[in-house]
């Protein structure tokens, strides 16, 4: 972890508008509120939290899918949250976006081929030899073979789709690269196969990835360190065999107990995880976390507690 | 003592444009009352279409080739479709699906939505009711019955922990959020008082805090209870925490079945093997299988995962092998079981 | 684009498609040809009073007028006034209609609302109705019959491109290329208008009916093209008079006007069958998640 961070986000927050059913806004959705967080090149950071703790919805403002409500997102250095449109495309050369389905982002009337020609088309002015020479070499890379340049996206399998998906954010030969619920609905031997392909273009292509994911043990396997999601806000950020081992805030050790594991002991004889998450369209003042945490008093309703340094990691409790 | 349910040489097929899809080949399984299985497998393996043949709702491109499906001791297969529907399904076997969000209708309220269940399948449902000869729509639900039917539906509300039942009665289906509908699924499935509960990945859609709740409450429901359940898992996790036995299915066939101890603690098939393998382990290691999931229109011969096997050798495609007993409940369908003699 | 044979192939498949195809065919062979294949085609300007009214037969395949001159012929070259009409006014509908609901669709700023806004008032007037105010106040000619069509159809392909263009939106592919950087632009000429295409040209081919059937109208009130313009709305006009006695009259431009708009609507429907996206995904549908 030597040098500058890669990407740097400070005190991010992206809200929705709620509208009723006449259109008129009464209220917000605060999906991403007051979100700090640092990639280092080369690293890979896991980004773990249950549906509706705005992991995804940070992921594709940083990515610049949502304009930022508020905060700053620096990458390399340079804030790119506030630029204007036409200068915010041509980030997309070292900052790339990964839908859980790769493949869903092929247009499924273009040849492969020409779907893989495009991001050199708007990005460079290569001629079409050079840019064909491209796109062969990264089809190589991902494993595919040339003929499959003139097929149809719906020609393929759903897992060489996959791989063309990926090839075509590669040919930007992006920096970072944010995959978001990369493995969410796979087999387990499909995943396995997934997995082994994204830590191999890790090491081809120098990659940086923001891993976003629900599923803990998956992220426990790829990242180096991990961050949790809460309601809009992170809760704990550590390096991943800490957090594993020795979680801090109380929600992830919740959040850990529940996952089953095999050889374990068994999840359900657990008596405290109950409740339900807060709805995000309204949140607990305070911690957010406090209608669900065994530690809760009053201290926690009347205040937020900071992000801070604590046992080796940063952690957003009144007591850890 | 006998099964509860016994599912013996099961052979499924499905008519699609590409040819006729093998779905199932001669399967066989038991569930004993009471008891918990876990069905285990991947995508294509057919664990779907084996519960949707036990419950008959087959879609109308599907054929059974063979087999029998006994059920306290009668064989659905061979009974009267109506008789079927009206006595088996949706009362001594209830369902469970995967997608909390799609199963209630959006128009009516749960409390409707429930007593238009218990009307047709309370467990206090007279025979002769049933056998009426007016239309769905006018048959009477005496009022004394809907009461205790009512009173039945509060309980089980009460018991999957929904709370404020009376309330939810009222509530429409997209009030309430995935976990309570995956328990008003559970409940849905246990008014009935029914012997058999086939739960199709019920949990698999539900962020994991959710889940441990659901997996919990529905192993205590069916406990106290002495309800079976056939529980299809994609997660082989999630079987380790709740199943008293746990059955591996691969592209239409059973490989290895056992108590969840000596399924976990000794896996015999290479299948079996593998796929614990596959699991993302905590030290960053990941092992993948190499080949694919064959096409079930035209698939390997004998033991289907043979071309995937390191064990694998000439008589495994020849044909494919048979149940063999491993001491105790542990069975495996394999050649070349790994760590016996 | 194999697949656009593959379309064409189950186009011949559907009959009532290929009816249509052939009845436009005829049609537009009419027109191309008319003066080959008219009998009579100096009769398009000149008068034969002598001969007025003449029942159908002998020299005189469909009769005479009360001008004495061909009714075929006159229906021949009716048939290019009324081609002319429609191909203008659907082309020049679909250039400004599809523009305007592919950027309305596209963006969702006060910009979309606007364009809505403006397309929705000129559909809420009937589209006879204006077209006839606006024939009114410029006066009856071909220009003005064709101006007033375009006016009042390019709406309905604004509306139509601005539905498919939302719904799009929302798929990952447009979302996708957008953050690969492409520019709106290019998103939408590439990736949006290409998928929109085919509800476009159904559209198109049931609007020239359509256009076809108003500009007859027109021509019967009389805000078409003046005489001696064989304009077919303005024949059956002409002919009323004359009813019931000379059926010939009136009966030889309204089946082709008949004909003319089934033939196009009738298409229409066909393409719609084989270009329904539900049909094509189905038939598009991928292999199964088999391996990474």
């Amino acid at each position: 972890m030597s040098g500058a961070p890669l990407l740097e986000v400070v005190d991010l927050a992206r809200h929705f508008p709620i509208r009723n059913a006449v259109g008129r806004r009464t209220g917000w959705l605060r999906a991403v509120d007051g979100v700090s967080l640092v990639v280092w090149p080369r690293e890979t950071l896991g980004l773990v939290g249950e549906s509706g703790c705005g992991k995804s919805t940070l992921g594709k403002t940083v990515m610049g899918i949502y304009p930022p409500t508020a905060g700053e997102i620096r990458f390399g250095g340079r804030e790119i949250g506030r630029l204007p449109r036409r200068e915010r495309r041509s980030v997309a050369r070292d900052l790339q976006y990964v839908y859980q389905d790769p493949g869903a982002s092929l247009d499924p009337r273009w040849k492969i081929g020409r779907s893989l020609h495009e991001p050199l088309q708007i990005h460079t002015t290569l001629s079409r030899s050079e840019r064909q020479a491209e796109v062969e070499a990264i089809l190589r890379m991902v494993g595919l073979p040339d003929a499959h340049l003139d097929l149809y996206p719906h020609e393929l399998s759903g897992g060489q789709q996959r791989r063309v998906g990926l090839a075509r954010i590669l040919m930007l030969r992006p920096e970072l690269v944010i995959l978001d619920e990369p493995t969410s609905g796979l087999d387990v031997s499909v995943q396995a196969s997934v997995l082994k392909l994204f830590r191999r273009l890790q090491e081809t292509f120098a990659l940086t990835y923001l891993f976003i994911s629900h599923d803990l043990a998956v992220v426990r396997a790829m990242c180096r360190r991990v961050a949790v999601m809460y309601l809009g806000k992170i809760v704990e950020v550590a390096d991943a065999a800490a957090l594993f081992e020795d979680p801090r805030h109380p929600y992830t050790r919740i959040l850990l107990a529940a996952v089953p594991r095999i050889g374990g002991p068994r999840v359900t004889a657990d008596v405290a995880l109950d409740g339900e998450p807060p709805n995000p369209r309204d949140v607990p003042t305070g911690c957010r976390f406090r209608t669900r945490c065994p530690l809760a008093e009053a201290r926690c309703a009347a205040e937020e507690p900071a992000l801070r340094a604590a046992a080796g990691r940063l952690v957003a409790c009144h007591f850890a | 003592m006998p099964d509860l349910l016994s599912v013996t040489d099961l052979s499924v097929e499905f008519a699609t444009d590409r040819g006729v899809a093998r779905v199932l080949d001669r399967i066989s399984l038991s569930v004993a009352a009471g008891e918990v299985v876990g069905l285990v497998g991947e995508s294509g393996c057919g664990k779907t279409t084996l519960g949707r043949t036990i419950l008959g709702i087959l879609p109308g491109s599907a054929r059974i080739r063979s087999g029998a499906v006994r059920f306290k001791g009668r064989d659905l297969l061979e009974l009267d479709p109506v008789a079927v529907n009206d006595e088996v399904r949706g009362r001594a076997i209830t369902f469970i699906p995967q997608d909390p969000w799609s199963s209630l209708s959006p128009l009516f309220t749960v409390g409707t939505q429930i007593m238009e269940l218990m009307k047709w399948k309370s467990p206090r449902r007279d025979e002769r009711w049933s056998r009426e000869r007016w239309p769905a729509l006018v048959r009477r639900y005496a009022r004394d019955r809907r009461r205790a039917d009512l009173d039945a539906v509060l309980d089980v509300l009460r018991a999957v922990q929904m709370p404020e039942p009376e309330r939810a009665l009222r509530r429409l289906p997209h009030e309430f959020s995935g976990g309570q509908r995956q328990r008003l699924m559970i409940a849905m499935a246990l008014l009935p008082s029914p012997d058999l509960i086939i739960a199709d990945e019920p949990t698999t859609a539900l962020d994991v805090t959710i889940q441990a709740q659901i997996l919990r409450l529905l192993r205590d429901l069916v406990k106290g209870r002495r309800v079976s359940v056939l529980f299809t898992t994609h997660d082989l996790a999630t079987a380790y925490e709740i199943c008293d036995r746990v059955v591996v299915m691969y592209a239409g066939q059973e490989m290895e079945s056992a108590p969840t101890d000596a399924f976990f603690g000794g896996p015999a098939h290479p299948y079996t093997r593998k796929l614990l393998e596959s699991l993302p382990s905590p030290d960053g290691d990941i092992r993948d299988i190499p080949g694919e999931v064959p096409s079930l229109i035209e698939p390997p011969p004998g033991c289907r995962f043979h071309p995937r096997c390191d064990y694998a050798t000439a008589e495994c495609g020849a044909g494919r092998p048979e149940a063999r007993a491993l001491g105790g409940e542990h069975r495996v369908r394999c050649y070349h079981p790994v760590g016996v003699a | 684009m194999t697949s656009a044979l593959y379309l064409l192939a189950r186009l011949g498949r559907d009959r009532s498609a290929l009816i249509g195809l052939a009845l436009i065919l005829v049609v537009i062979v009419a027109a191309v040809l008319a003066p080959v294949l008219a009998s009579h085609p100096g009769d398009v300007f000149e008068i034969h009073p002598a001969k007025r009214l003449q029942p159908p037969g002998g020299e005189h395949l469909l009769g005479t007028d009360r001008m004495g001159s061909d009714i075929y012929s006159r229906l021949l070259f009716g048939a290019r006034i009324t081609i002319v009409i429609g191909i203008i006014a659907v082309g020049a509908s679909v250039v400004i209609g599809v523009p305007v609901g592919l950027v309305a669709g596209y963006y969702h700023t006060w910009v979309s609302d606007l364009l809505m806004r403006v397309s929705d008032i000129f559909l809420a007037v009937p589209q006879v109705v204006l077209a006839i105010a606006i024939a009114q106040t410029l006066g009856p000619s071909l220009p003005n019959v064709i101006l007033a069509l375009s006016v009042t159809y390019w709406p309905w392909f604004a509306r139509l491109v601005y539905a498919e263009t939302r719904s799009l939106g929302k798929e990952v592919f447009i979302e996708s290329t957008a953050a690969l950087g492409a520019s709106p632009f290019r998103v939408i000429a590439l990736h949006v208008l290409p998928n929109v295409a085919s509800p476009i040209i159904v559209r198109a081919s049931i609007g020239m009916g359509f256009t076809i059937l108003t500009a007859a109208a027109l021509g019967f009130l009389g805000l078409g093209p003046p005489p001696p313009t064989p304009e077919w709305g303005r024949t059956i006009a002409e002919s009323r008079e004359f009813l019931p006695d000379a059926w010939w009259y009136a009966l030889a431009p309204g089946l082709a006007i008949f004909l003319t708009v089934m033939g196009f609507n009738l298409l229409g429907d066909g393409l719609r069958d084989i270009l329904d996206p539900r049909i094509r995904r189905a038939a598009a549908a991928s292999a199964p998640d088999a391996d990474a």
